[in-house]
């Protein structure tokens, strides 16, 4: 297959950024994205050129850590695909791809197609977690946990931490990443006691980290590679009202 | 030249003496403590934040010290433990099955085809059952039952069900449970986390480690750290031969810089090859996905039994189809160790009975699970590694039978490491992968996320403890001329690779040396075999230097250059990997002689000659390394040749 690739380039936060154009030829069907993608760096290496700077790591859908706007979806066209584990079969000969960095204003650029996803982590520090310290835990078996709850709790810990989800979102909101954690942990019985100091502890740093609000638009589940359900953001709506109840209706902690 | 010199044996170990069941908890109560006042003052560097340097940042945190992390990653939740599928290994014995500490110690001494320390595999066993409670009171959604308990599935090389899981996705559950931790800590002040920075030099400083030298990989920024204690958690070495199902930045730099300080590397030709990954596709391979071997379970490993036969395999008749691990292996059948599954499967494809466009591959079929269990229940079990396959291949493994190949994916070599887990250089430990502790020439299934997390969470935080009593240490800061030199060194390396300028990317000089390890150091290797690789390696490695092309600079983002400084420590690995395994001159695990095998074609271990862990000292790159060896005693599991028969 022979491609015309469209893709940001950005030297450094302050730089502001353009799309160039780039001609691949021979691109076998069975590769994967990011080895087209380094095969057009392998070139622009020798012709003297910078690469193209862009974050990956496992190559197999897990690490969360590639992330791509490509034909302006979050991770390219496939559903439940991450743009590591995207296959060039799913494109044809001829065709010409966008390829664009996450957009939010929670992810600033650092370079080309790579960004800042910091603000995640700042989420989870603030309450994503079960105060357990090393040693202090019972014997597995003394708390049975249903296994639906069990279930239910995999399925949102099942997010990778990519940010498709923010980047797809008009709003620029990462309720879905948040609500995801919220969802694991308020559903099982050893996270019951940090349950209302966590949502409200989570909420507060995603506001305060530059994430946009939820308006209920769904385009974070549809491009999530891991089918994170959006009613995860209801349960964390709930536990938030609740918390906020608890709390003399004041948000914050 | 010889390629080696024989120096003094490892002279301690620091393993306890005595009955084996006690030996950890007389060890714990000899350890010194360090009062929680003096915990405040002192601080310890972590390498790597996998199930090992996670967990341990944040044990350490918990109990007090000043926690400095680092990670290449944009966060710590990436670091590749997060791709382990399919379980972790626990004794607690659930299923009434006849396991227990015991047991999966001599399971494990075993596996490890007897080249592990017996002390360390016991106290790993111990220690196993507290990891399970450890990750169910951190919120880690392992399977359960519907009675609401927690469900195990056996795996390979195992005839006990110990294995606790969470779909094929525990390493991913167990690291977010360690990450959680980890951030938890960060929230309170507690670990000052550094992602996007690579550790690129060990700073010693009157012998005992007190620094790295680390680079920001955003800005650029190269400084010194320093400390009471380093610990490295930076994982395997695998990427050495390019591809493997490693993640693309998994490299070897941290542990390298440190054997080139006067660490000892032990063992490194121990490598395992995991029998089920996607076949290579073609040129533009960048890296290899593992299907979980939790697939062997169910599904049965079988090729033609006539050469070149090119049918469709669903066309096949059953009485032409040759099951030859079950026919070979009768007993373990499918779930025969990774090793010896491996070597079967190039066997057949040497024989020429090699399946799908390239011949390098077998089939592992689901149709009688399929038959017998119904698609729902294969595919609750096994859902989303079919999907990753089909989205990889464009197969329906539900239709057609998967193909799998050998692919590297493990290193049981590493840094040598004492009982306590400290390396030849005091003051410097080593946990997980990156150690050579556990597993001996051959790890067992679901047995590394058990080793990360037993090392970071319950062994370290309490052997550090016992380093750490004698300090605080003198004050020494970044102008220490040991740490000025150190952090000279750096940049000297920098500015030599973007200095070179040739017509060769980083890449294809990786891909190169990693031809030659799997065709020389890969699944079997020969005597004349290995000498000639280490012929290839110095030669590619003078090219290297000669030729490679690191575009832009060393300020800010330039991932080439990230790329060539791993590349150059793994050539120099090579090297040692390929003397390590030429030096020893017998089969075991995942280190396969040609020249020492059965008359049927099993590894054969020359106990007499090679009942040591080799560690080796570095002299300077190309020159002969000193080798100490570190005799194993066996009091409790006497060798025997594995038998899977």
């Amino acid at each position: 297959m022979n491609l015309t690739l469209r893709i940001w380039r950005q030297k450094g936060p302050e730089d502001k950024g353009r799309m160039v154009t780039y001609q691949v030829e021979d691109v076998s069907p069975d590769m994967s994205f990011l080895e087209m993608l380094d095969v057009l760096n392998e070139r622009l290496i020798l012709s003297g050129e910078e690469p193209v700077a862009f974050d990956h790591d496992c190559r197999e859908g897990i690490c969360g850590m590639c992330g791509l706007m490509i034909n302006g979806d979050a991770h390219g066209p496939q559903r439940g695909t991450t743009a590591c584990q995207l296959h060039m079969r799913q494109f044809s000969d001829g065709e010409t791809i966008d390829i664009e960095p996450w957009r939010a204003r929670a992810f600033p650029v650092v370079k080309d197609l790579v960004v800042n996803r910091n603000a995640f982590d700042k989420i989870i520090a603030a309450g994503g977690y079960i105060t357990a310290p090393t040693g202090s835990a019972p014997e597995a078996h003394s708390t049975p946990v249903p296994k639906a709850d069990a279930d239910a709790a995999f399925e949102s810990a099942a997010c990778i931490g990519c940010g498709a989800c923010v980047a797809a979102c008009p709003n620029g909101s990462g309720m879905l990443f948040t609500a995801a954690k919220i969802t694991q942990l308020s559903l099982l019985p050893q996270g019951q006691p940090e349950r209302y100091t966590r949502v409200i502890g989570m909420v507060d740093a995603h506001d305060e980290a530059g994430f946009g609000g939820c308006t209920n638009a769904g385009e974070c589940t549809v491009v999530c590679p891991k089918g994170i359900p959006l009613n995860t953001i209801g349960r964390l709506n709930r536990d938030y009202l609740a918390a906020t109840a608890k709390n003399g209706g004041k948000p914050g902690s | 030249m010889d390629l080696y010199t024989e120096g003094d044996p490892v002279a301690d170990t620091r393993a306890p003496e005595g009955p084996i069941e006690t030996r950890w908890e007389r060890r714990r109560f000899s350890a010194k403590l360090v009062n929680p006042a003096n915990r405040r003052k002192m601080t310890v560097i972590v390498v790597g934040t996998g199930l090992a340097g996670g967990s341990a940042a944040a044990t350490l945190a918990e109990q007090g010290y000043r926690v400095r992390s680092y990670c290449y990653q944009d966060s710590p939740r990436r670091a590749h433990s997060i791709a382990a599928q399919g379980g972790i290994n626990a004794a607690k014995n659930y299923r009434n099955d006849g396991d227990s500490i015991h047991r999966l110690f001599y399971d494990t001494v075993k596996g490890g085809d007897f080249r592990s320390r017996e002390s360390n595999v016991h106290r790993l066993a111990e220690v196993s059952v507290n990891i399970i409670d450890q990750c169910v009171a951190q919120g880690v959604p392992f399977a359960r039952e519907y009675g609401g308990l927690l469900d195990t599935r056996s795996f390979g090389g195992a005839q006990v069900q110990r294995t606790f899981y969470a779909r094929g996705q525990t390493g991913q559950q167990l690291l977010l449970g360690a990450y959680q931790a980890l951030e938890r800590q960060i929230g309170l002040g507690n670990v000052e986390m550094n992602s996007r920075h690579e550790m690129l030099e060990l700073v010693l400083v009157d012998g005992k480690a007190r620094g790295i030298v680390v680079r920001d990989l955003v800005t650029g920024e190269i400084s010194t750290e320093m400390a009471d204690a380093v610990v490295l958690a930076s994982g395997g070495y695998g990427n050495v031969f390019y591809l493997s199902t490693n993640a693309k930045g998994c490299n070897v730099t941290a542990t390298w810089r440190a054997h080139r300080k006067g660490a000892y590397f032990a063992n490194p030709c121990y490598t395992q090859i995991h029998p089920t990954c996607i076949p290579v596709s073609g040129d533009h391979q960048s890296k290899l996905t593992l299907m979980s071997e939790s697939l062997r379970n169910d599904g049965r490993v079988w090729v033609p039994k006539a050469k070149g036969d090119d049918r469709d395999p669903r066309d096949i008749p059953e009485a032409e189809r040759d099951y030859y691990l079950e026919r070979i292996y009768p007993s373990f059948g499918n779930l025969v160790p990774r090793d010896i599954a491996s070597r079967a499967a190039k066997n057949v494809c040497d024989e020429g009975r090699g399946v799908g466009p390239t011949k390098l591959g077998v089939y592992l079929d689901f149709a009688d699970a399929i038959n017998r269990l119904g698609r729902k229940a294969i595919e609750a079990k096994y859902g989303n590694l079919f999907e990753m396959y089909e989205r990889i291949t464009g197969e329906d493994p539900y239709e057609v039978p998967m193909r799998i190949y050998p692919a590297v994916h493990y290193t049981m070599g590493g840094l040598w490491v004492d009982y306590d887990l400290q390396s030849s250089i005091p003051g410097l430990f080593v946990i997980g992968e990156a150690n050579f502790s556990d597993h001996g020439a051959n790890r067992l299934g679901a047995s590394a996320l058990m080793q990360g997390l037993a090392d970071g969470y319950f062994v370290l935080p309490a052997t550090i403890a016992n380093y750490l009593a004698a300090g605080p240490f003198e004050a020494v800061d970044a102008s220490h001329p040991a740490a000025v030199e150190a952090r000279r060194d750096v940049e000297t390396r920098i500015a030599r690779l973007l200095a070179v300028d040739g017509d060769r990317t980083v890449d294809s000089f990786h891909r190169e040396l990693g031809q030659i390890m799997w065709e020389h150091c890969g699944m079997e290797r020969t005597d004349a075999g290995l000498r000639k690789a280490i012929d290839e390696i110095r030669a590619l490695r003078d090219q290297f230097w000669q030729r490679v092309r690191v575009p832009g600079d060393g300020e800010g983002l330039n991932q080439s250059l990230e790329k060539a400084g791993r590349v150059a420590d793994f050539f120099e690995l090579a090297e040692l990997m390929c003397v390590d395994a030429l030096h020893r001159e017998e089969s075991c695990g995942g280190h396969f002689r040609a020249e020492h095998q059965t008359p049927d074609g099993e590894a054969q271990r020359d106990d007499d000659r090679f009942a040591y862990v080799a560690a080796w000292e570095y002299t300077g790159t190309g020159e002969p390394a000193v080798l100490h060896k570190e005799d194993l005693k066996f009091e409790y599991v006497h060798p025997t040749q594995r038998s899977y028969k």
